[in-house]
Parts: structure tokens; C-alpha cells; sequence
């Protein structure tokens, strides 16, 4: 189907094409156009008072001198360093641990039920044991995001692995592979979609928890300067803070599906239109 | 016994806590060995502290998540039925989406105060939209076949949607609930941690700053075994409800 459709719109002229794809941009950015706009009217009406509800255009000019101030650069770079070291720590660990206790029955015994046990749990409420640990620095931070992200990688491993194919895995013995081939141009490939997906789950809870450490332990970060705000009752830094942490949330999780696109191309999913 | 053989890891995993504390391999301030920690909590149950607070802490948890599915299934079964809805709330749906719910935490304190009402408030933003994007998706996704053959045999619009969309939206609006259940613990910690003068959170950030670690200990557990539990007992509802799935 969706290439029937493209073959068709390469017949159309372009100018027609770029008209079409201009007024589908603009279709889907009017709701929040509109949000925007209500917003500003909203605050502008004196319904709320500035503390309560700021305008947007204050909100937007507080971004503008953070911006050019540094400090914008200085937290939004600790926040991403911190929320992606330890999502990199986790993804690496967890698929290896997924790998681990796919291949052996002894770690599967191990980890099976810390893993079913641990999934569910609200991880956060570990926070305070963790500085009491680590302390209150990167160390903990990293700590904590590692802690929460690792399990949907885990799990998203195991599944995948254990969804491969049997004739592919027996075609390839068949064939003289070692194991190692095996796992290398076989189950890692076959699984490969099961863990991105794994992947792209811990990446925004990676960020969640990035931001609530950065909240309760303080220092620099978004989730800090946004807590340090509420403290003095700066409510525009308190908006401007959201406004940030909710842009660099969604630059995320649009760099992780264009990724997926990128990683998974032979993949039979790319020729499905995607959702989200 | 097979349960038994199957759950080992962790009671060796509490075994080798208390023998590390016991043996001082760690300061038994960092970790207080696990008998301690069991004692602590009996006497906060016991002095209802921990009762009074998980039973606050709850509430909010419950509200919270109850508003965010009734209104997240409605809002995806209305986006998956009718295309203004979609075309209005898609867009926001899909940035809002990947916010960090948590970031909303100091607003809702800002217009809610310290009690309840900014919990509740913050559990239902957060937990919303893994429900509006599973009843979308599973609406979507319903069988066209048997919404024509609904049609054929002159089903009215609204009886279509019930009938036909509600039950075929439910397996991934069940799905989404789950995430929501989980999200709801953790939105509730962490906002109760960071203001809040009564709830779990609060009690494991008052001990915290107190040094009582045992008993911080003990909360902290508590609220792990709550979220674990609340799990299986969600997933045990959700085959219940799905059983007529073959």
C-alpha cells in the first residue's frame, strides 16, 4: 500500500507536492498554535494571577535570557549528560544481561525473579538510599537513571531473543555456524527490533528520572533550576523550565524513532507506516 | 516448592543484606541489616504511621489514575472515531507525549498546594496519555469487518462504537493502563519526596533527613512491594477481563 501511494505522488508536480506537504505541516502544528495563542489570553485576561499562570511571551523571554546567559546551555547540557550516560549504561548492560540469561539457565534462575520483581517497582522510592550511598553528585544521579532505564532493556532482550525464529537459528547451525556466528548474523539481528523498542521505552524514563534526581538532590540541571525556582516562588522560571525540559524530552524521543528508522531500514516494520 | 525453588535468588539476595550489615562489610548506617529494618517496620505499623501514611498515599495514587483512564480511554476513542477530534488533539497528544511528567510537579504545587489536590492532579496529567494512546491504538485497529457487519445489521453509530470499538480497544487500553499504573507510583513518590507534608514519600524523605535509615529502610520497601504488588494484581484483572480473547 504505502508504495502504490508514494509511487503516486512522484507523478504529481512538485510545486503541487511541496504546497501539499506545507499544509499538512501546518494542519498539525494549528492545535498548538492554538494552545499557544489561548494560553497567552488566558494570562493576559487576568483570570489567574502572573503567579499562578505567566504569559507565554514572559515565559518565552525568561527562555531567551537563559539562553543568552548560558545557563540554558550549561543545565539542558548536565541534564542530557546524566540522562544519557546512564541510558547508555543501562541499554549496554541490560542487553548483555538479557543476552546472559537468554543463553544460560543458571543466570536466567538468577536474575528471572530480581528482574520480574524489580520491573514493577517504583524505583524512585530508592532515591534517598542511593545518596545515601553516592552522595548527591553525577555519581548517584547516573546511579539512579541506570537503575530505573535497565529493566525494559532486559526484558525487551530476553523477549526478543526468545521470539527468533527456530528455522532460522537451525538453518544457520545446519549450515556450520559457530554460536558466536549464530549470535552475531543471527539472534541479534532477529531480536534487534524487540530491543529497540525496549530502548525507546528507557530512553524517556531515563530522562524522568534524570530530572526528578535532578530535583530532589539540587545543584545544576533543568530539573534543578526548575526546583531552585519553585523555591522563590519564580513561577516564570518555573514555566520556563517545563517549556525546556518538555522540548528536550520530545528532540529525544524524535531522535530515537528517526534512529530506529535509520537502524532497522531492512527491516519488513519500515515498509509499515509507523505510529507516534 | 517449584515457587520456592523459583523465588530463591531474593531470599538469598536478603540473606546476603543481612550477613553484609551483620558482618560490617558495609557501615550499618549505609545498611542496616535486614532484621532491623523488619523491626522497624512492625513498630511503625504498630504506632499506625505507616498505615496513616501508605492509606494517604494511596488515595491520591487511586484518584489520580482512576480520572486519567476515564478520561484517557475517551478522549482515544473519540480521536480514533471521529477525525476532528483527531485532527485537534493528535498534534498534542504527540508533543505532550514524551514530556517528562515530572517536570510538572512544582506547577501543580504552585496551584494546588502541599495536600492531596496537586498529587491528584499530577498523577492524572502523567498517567492520561499512556491510556489515550492504547484506547486510540486498539480503536484504530478495530476489524473492519466487523464493524460493517455491524452496520449490516443496522446497528445505530453509538451502539457501533460501544458494542464493537470499546471491546476491541480494550486489550491495548488495558496494555496502556499498565504503564499508567506503574507511572502513577513513581509520579507519586517522587512528588511526595520533593513536597509534601504526609504519604509514603514523605515519610521516606522525613526518616531519611532524621537518620532513622531502618525505618527509612522499611518505607522504602514498603512502597516497593505496593508497586509490585499492585502490578500483579492488575495483570491478574487483565486476563480476567480478556478471557473472552481466545
Amino acid at each position: 500500500m504505502a508504495r502504490v501511494a508514494s509511487t503516486n505522488a512522484k507523478t504529481r508536480p512538485h510545486v503541487l507536492q511541496a504546497l501539499h506537504a506545507l499544509g499538512g505541516a501546518l494542519a498539525h502544528a494549528l492545535p498548538i498554535i492554538a494552545l499557544a495563542l489561548s494560553w497567552e489570553a488566558l494570562a493576559a485576561s487576568g483570570a489567574f494571577t502572573p503567579f499562578q499562570l505567566p504569559r507565554l511571551s514572559a515565559v518565552l523571554a525568561r527562555i531567551w535570557t537563559d539562553a543568552i546567559a548560558g545557563d540554558l546551555a550549561l543545565n539542558s547540557a548536565l541534564t542530557l549528560y546524566r540522562a544519557l550516560t546512564g541510558f547508555a549504561i543501562a541499554a549496554m548492560s541490560g542487553v548483555v544481561l538479557g543476552m546472559a540469561m537468554s543463553r544460560n539457565t543458571a543466570m536466567r534462575w538468577l536474575f528471572d525473579p530480581l528482574v520480574s520483581v524489580g520491573f514493577p517497582m517504583p524505583k524512585i522510592a530508592f532515591l534517598p538510599v542511593i545518596m545515601l550511598w553516592l552522595g548527591v553528585y553525577d555519581l548517584s544521579k547516573i546511579a539512579m537513571v541506570v537503575l530505573d532505564a535497565i529493566f525494559p532493556v532486559v526484558t525487551a532482550t530476553v523477549a526478543g531473543i526468545a521470539s527468533v525464529d527456530r528455522h532460522l537459528l537451525w538453518s544457520a547451525r545446519n549450515l556450520g555456524a559457530s554460536e558466536r556466528e549464530v549470535l552475531r548474523e543471527i539472534v541479534l539481528p532477529a531480536a534487534s527490533a524487540q530491543i529497540m523498542t525496549g530502548l525507546q521505552v528507557a530512553l524517556p524514563i531515563a530522562l524522568i528520572v534524570a530530572v526528578v534526581a535532578e530535583m530532589l538532590m539540587g545543584g545544576y540541571g533543568l530539573g534543578g533550576a526548575m526546583v531552585h525556582a519553585s523555591r522563590f516562588a519564580d513561577s516564570h522560571g518555573v514555566f520556563a523550565g517545563i517549556l525546556e525540559i518538555a522540548i528536550v524530552g520530545y528532540a529525544l524521543v524524535k531522535a530515537m524513532t528517526f534512529l530506529r528508522r535509520r537502524l532497522l531500514i531492512w527491516h519488513q516494520e519500515a515498509l509499515r507506516p509507523s505510529t507516534v | 516448592m517449584n515457587t520456592l525453588f523459583h523465588y530463591l535468588p531474593l531470599l538469598l539476595l536478603a540473606a546476603g543484606w543481612e550477613l553484609v550489615a551483620r558482618l560490617g562489610l558495609v557501615s550499618q548506617l549505609a545498611l542496616p541489616p535486614l532484621s532491623h529494618v523488619l523491626l522497624a517496620w512492625v513498630d511503625m505499623v504498630r504506632s499506625g504511621e505507616l498505615v496513616s501514611n501508605g492509606a494517604s498515599s494511596l488515595w491520591r495514587a487511586a484518584a489520580g489514575l482512576l480520572l486519567a483512564i476515564a478520561v484517557g480511554a475517551a478522549l482515544g476513542i473519540a480521536m480514533a472515531w471521529w477525525r476532528p477530534v483527531y485532527a485537534a488533539l493528535g498534534p498534542l497528544v504527540e508533543v505532550f507525549y514524551p514530556m517528562p511528567k515530572s517536570a510538572l510537579i512544582p506547577v501543580t504545587v504552585l496551584w494546588l498546594g502541599f495536600g492531596d489536590g496537586s498529587k491528584i492532579l499530577l498523577i492524572f496529567l502523567g498517567c492520561m496519555l499512556p491510556v489515550t494512546i492504547g484506547a486510540f491504538n486498539g480503536a484504530r485497529g478495530s476489524d473492519q469487518a466487523l464493524v460493517w457487519s455491524a452496520r449490516s445489521m443496522g446497528a445505530s453509530r453509538l451502539r457501533m462504537l460501544w458494542d464493537v470499538v470499546v471491546p476491541s480497544a480494550l486489550p491495548e487500553m488495558l496494555n496502556g493502563i499498565r504503564t499508567a499504573l506503574a507511572l502513577a507510583f513513581i509520579l507519586l513518590v517522587s512528588s511526595e519526596l520533593i513536597v509534601a507534608r504526609e504519604g509514603l514519600g514523605y515519610l521516606i524523605g522525613y526518616l531519611g533527613a532524621n537518620g532513622t535509615y531502618d525505618a527509612m529502610y522499611a518505607v522504602v520497601l514498603t512502597v516497593a512491594f505496593l508497586g509490585f504488588a499492585a502490578d500483579g494484581a492488575y495483570q491478574a484483572l487483565m486476563r480476567r477481563l480478556l478471557l473472552w480473547r481466545e
